[in-house]
């Protein structure tokens, strides 16, 4: 790519390195994940409002709205929500060990990062376990 | 001099830009309703799991009962504040634009107010009728 700034590279102020630049580390993909999670939760409750303005609707509502659910798409579609939903809870509670100061050297935070994928992964497929057991 | 020194510039005073005396209110809100949520949303996830396989007189009877009713509204409530905050940080992130980034924080504030209304309603409407 072709220099664009006209100022000589020695004479230039320091700049951060772009996101691409970094090789890739838990701590970084948990990171990404917990933004990601946090916008797709931020428009999934737009699935929440519709579940609950047709159940608070009638009973036509209703059930137009289980069966979306209820279809296999509509059913992939919520083991998403639900795995987006737990790593995001995930990643509060990595926060939340952060914020009080502990989990920093690299073994720990590391270990914090899959963990929260790994801890959500399992808690995903124990939930939808139990939900097909209850239906 | 009789105004008391102020390391501010005027142009900072009047573009509004600096010490609003609130400069951990954001921070402290976000981990706040982070706290709050996670009982709520364990809350959440139990109400859900409740909901398989009912059909609408049922189902209407577990979303109208009092307990129910209220762990519902905390979690749509504290859930719609806590999503628009979160949501405030990622477009002063990203967006640089001033109009552009007004226009978005205002969107995002009608956004919540629009989800945490329409959730509330819906909850008070299971509950009251």
């Amino acid at each position: 790519m072709a220099d664009p700034s006209p100022i000589p590279l020695e004479q230039r102020r320091p700049l951060s390195p772009h996101l691409e630049i970094y090789k890739w580390s838990p701590t970084m993909a948990a990171s990404i994940a917990h933004r990601a999670t946090g916008v797709a939760l931020y428009f999934g409750t737009l699935l929440l409002v519709y579940y609950l303005v047709a159940a608070a609707d009638d009973v036509h509502s209703f059930n137009f709205a289980s069966a979306i659910f209820g279809s296999f798409l509509g059913q992939l579609v919520l083991f998403g929500y639900t795995f987006v939903l737990l790593l995001h809870v995930m990643g509060g509670l990595r926060h939340a060990i952060w914020d009080a100061g502990k989990g920093f050297d690299p073994e720990a935070r590391d270990k914090l990062a899959i963990g929260s994928f790994a801890a959500a992964a399992i808690l995903t497929v124990l939930l939808w376990i139990v939900s097909f057991i209850l239906r | 001099m009789t105004q008391k020194a102020s390391l501010r510039t005027p142009r900072a005073r009047v573009g509004f830009l600096g010490s609003a005396k609130s400069g951990t209110h954001h921070a402290w809100m976000m981990r706040l309703t982070a706290f709050a949520l996670l009982p709520l949303t364990i809350a959440f996830v139990l109400v859900v799991l409740s909901l398989v396989g009912r059909d609408f007189q049922s189902a209407r009877i577990l979303l109208g009962s009092p307990l129910a009713g209220i762990l519902l509204l905390l979690f749509v409530g504290v859930g719609a504040y806590h999503m628009t905050l979160g949501m405030q940080v990622i477009i002063e992130d990203y967006v640089h634009s001033e109009r552009t980034k007004h226009l978005a924080l205002m969107a995002n504030i009608c956004f919540g107010l629009l989800i945490g209304a329409a959730l509330v309603y819906s909850v008070l409407r299971l509950s009251f009728t």
